[in-house]
């Protein structure tokens, strides 16, 4: 069994579900020949014929359009959007109408969809193509959001996703797509939507992250544990709607701190959804105030300053120290 | 110089406003007294119940509701061109159509009552998209999944002349050409968007034309003429049944009434123009022809206007006699199954006792 990158993860996935499911079709632009711009889609039209895997004419909304459609008549289209600051074209079609078939037709029609997308700063790239706009998304009735930080949590969650007979946006941490090779066995095992992953268990503070801040989040964990002996729980989110606040909420009860990183501004953010949950509903638990660490409200800078808009692991031990003031 | 592409927009019409047959190639249709008495009959009723319509609206038992007045030969005319197995797609102005498609009046009545029910219109239906041109796309990906799955049906897309200016009402045609997709698409041009007219939305002759851009042909047809709407919608969906070839229909009508109930178009509307468009109007037109040929009279005209109003009083009966719907139901069908973590707001709603509500 090889080990293989996320990209690789979600390919395999997507390839484990075609072959298992002829209602499965994969659809976007440059999917094809091509195998997408970074190749997630490679060898899939070679593999399933161009019916099965669409080169879309170059629109956005269409491609959520379509998919709407082709949905509705017994399709499961996974969609791939080249990058997640060019999805919005569709942000009508998905939040409109994927979001809201079912609750339209009182449960008649579905859209059981995957739309895909690369997602995050950090690859120094141009403008949009850089974007953690998850929010948008998050804050509508009828979707899921999925964001997968490993190779096997990608293969995993994509099967979970295409097999969910309701519209997921799945979220794909372009910054990781060849960060790191984990062993993945193609057994078309699906991982549970709807819960948040405990990556590393521990006693005086819960980080809690998803994507590819998850990277930091483990680095920053690991220092304060070895160099610091601050013992650090950490929460991959990975579902980011539904939320599994349970998950959060009982570490956050045993641990009384919490940090929340991601990469997007802070202003109406996940984090900041997740933090009010805390103090909702743990507050009397909690020996310090619920903080976060994300993105700036600014735009994501070009390349060359795109490291310093992206949360540090410094930035998140300090966190972690400010917390550790409070007894 | 040399031209390297020359194209044509041929336009439609059999029965003339004088009801007089005026084209060389006049189809069967025209002399069908059964067919053309069950178009007239329908649209009668579609006329009836609208008028019913605005009048529950002035009386506060109806939401907001979009008039077909004048348009009534558009919808019937095209639903009754579809096949049962065919896939409709329609706007949200649409009464001559869905009953055809088996969708009760009662129902359109509950939809334009504020019931999410009313908006569940079967399997080969799809429900009304508000957001202007939307469905178009919806049209072309089923006709994508028809075509996949080897299907013998064909789409039928509607929308006004407003979703013309939309980018996703070309996308869907730009796309339909590429992948030759089995969808008619059919615009019901009634020359205005709310308030803005045919000419501001456009500059291009026609809104048929639009289909040049996209690789196929587009016809403009007398959208108050039931036989050529029939005929034609007819002709273009066993042409995209044969042969995966779509094709759009500018169906040239006037909208007789305010955009909804909640316009006035006096605001904006020249004054005495829906009055000469009116002499256009299809019934009229229909029942002189009808009288023509010795199927019709005024003795079976008041037969029909009794029946029709008889079948409106029914179904609106029936409308207003729906039982509410559970109000928990609102998060019912979201999701093939509720998340847990929104099953607690799903019970704060059940157990809401009577609130005090604003406005």
């Amino acid at each position: 069994m090889a080990d293989i990158t996320l990209v690789e993860a979600i390919t395999l996935a997507l390839g484990y579900e075609m072959q298992a499911d002829t209602n499965v079709i994969v659809m976007g632009e440059d999917v094809g020949k091509d195998g997408g711009v970074f190749r997630a889609t490679l060898g899939l039209l070679d593999k399933f014929g161009p019916e099965r895997v669409l080169d879309t004419p170059l629109a956005e909304s269409m491609i959520g359009g379509l998919a709407v459609g082709m949905a509705v008549r017994g399709l499961k289209p996974v969609a791939e959007f080249q990058f997640m600051g060019f999805m919005y074209p569709a942000f009508d079609q998905i939040v409109n109408h994927a979001a809201r078939i079912r609750n339209r037709t009182r449960g008649r029609m579905s859209c059981p969809i995957v739309f895909r997308t690369p997602y995050g700063a950090g690859i120094r790239a141009p403008e949009h193509h850089s974007e953690s706009t998850e929010a948008y998304f998050a804050h509508t009735p009828g979707l899921r959001v999925v964001v997968p930080s490993s190779p096997a949590r990608a293969y995993g969650l994509l099967l979970a996703a295409i097999r969910d007979p309701d519209p997921v946006i799945f979220l794909e941490p372009s910054r990781l797509y060849r960060y790191a090779k984990q062993e993945v066995k193609n057994d078309g095992k699906a991982l549970p939507l709807d819960v948040c992953f405990t990556l590393r268990t521990g006693e005086d503070v819960t980080l809690i992250s998803w994507g590819a801040m998850i990277k930091e989040t483990l680095e920053a964990s690991a220092i304060l544990h070895q160099q610091h002996g601050i013992s650090v729980e950490v929460i991959d989110v990975a579902t980011i709607k539904p939320l599994d606040i349970n998950t959060i909420l009982q570490s956050v009860e045993r641990t009384g701190r919490c940090v929340v990183i991601h990469e997007a501004p802070s202003t109406c953010s996940v984090g900041a959804d997740i933090v009010a949950q805390i103090a909702e509903k743990a507050l009397f638990s909690l020996k310090a105030p619920p903080i976060r660490v994300s993105g700036f409200d600014t735009i994501v800078p070009y390349a060359r300053m795109e490291r310093l808009y992206l949360p540090s692991v410094e930035r998140i031990t300090d966190a972690v120290f400010s917390l550790m003031e409070y007894a | 110089m040399k031209i390297i592409e020359r194209f044509d927009v041929p336009y439609y019409q059999y029965l003339d406003e004088a009801s007089q047959l005026v084209d060389d190639d006049i189809p069967p249709l025209a002399e069908n007294n059964e067919t053309l008495l069950q178009l007239y009959r329908l649209m009668v009723l579609v006329r009836t119940i609208d008028s019913k319509a605005i009048a529950l609206q002035r009386t506060g038992k109806l939401g907001t509701y979009p008039s077909t007045r004048g348009q009534e030969a558009v919808f019937v005319g095209v639903g009754h061109a579809m096949e049962e197995k065919d896939i409709f797609v329609p706007y949200y102005r649409d009464v001559g159509a869905l009953i055809q498609r088996g969708v009760k009046l009662s129902q359109i009545l509950a939809y334009w009552g504020g019931d999410e029910r009313g908006n569940d219109f079967g399997p080969d239906n799809f429900p009304f998209s508000v957001p202007i041109g939307s469905q178009t796309l919806h049209a072309a990906g089923a006709a994508y999944a028809v075509k996949y799955y080897k299907e013998q049906r064909v789409v039928i897309s509607m929308c006004g002349d407003g979703a013309t200016s939309q980018g996703d009402f070309y996308e869907a045609m730009n796309v339909a050409g590429i992948w030759k997709l089995p969808v008619v698409f059919i615009i019901c041009n009634n020359q205005w968007a709310i308030s803005v007219p045919r000419q501001a939305q456009t500059a291009t002759a026609t809104l048929a034309q639009k289909a040049i851009a996209a690789g196929f042909s587009g016809e403009q047809v007398d959208g108050n003429d039931i036989i050529a709407v029939t005929h034609r919608t007819a002709e273009a969906i066993k042409n995209a049944r044969e042969h995966n070839e779509p094709r759009l229909l500018e169906m040239v009508c006037y909208r007789q009434h305010d955009h909804t109930t909640a316009d006035d178009a006096s605001r904006y509307e020249p004054k005495n123009l829906r009055e000469v468009e009116w002499k256009k109007e299809p019934l009229t037109r229909l029942q002189r022809y009808l009288e023509k040929r010795n199927v019709w009279d005024e003795q079976k005209q008041a037969a029909l206007q009794v029946e029709c109003a008889e079948q409106v009083d029914v179904a609106v009966k029936e409308y207003l006699s729906l039982p509410p719907q559970p109000r928990e139901s609102m998060f019912d069908y979201l999701y093939a199954t509720l998340p847990d973590i929104y099953q607690e707001q799903r019970d704060m709603l059940k157990n809401l006792k009577e609130v005090t509500h604003h406005g």
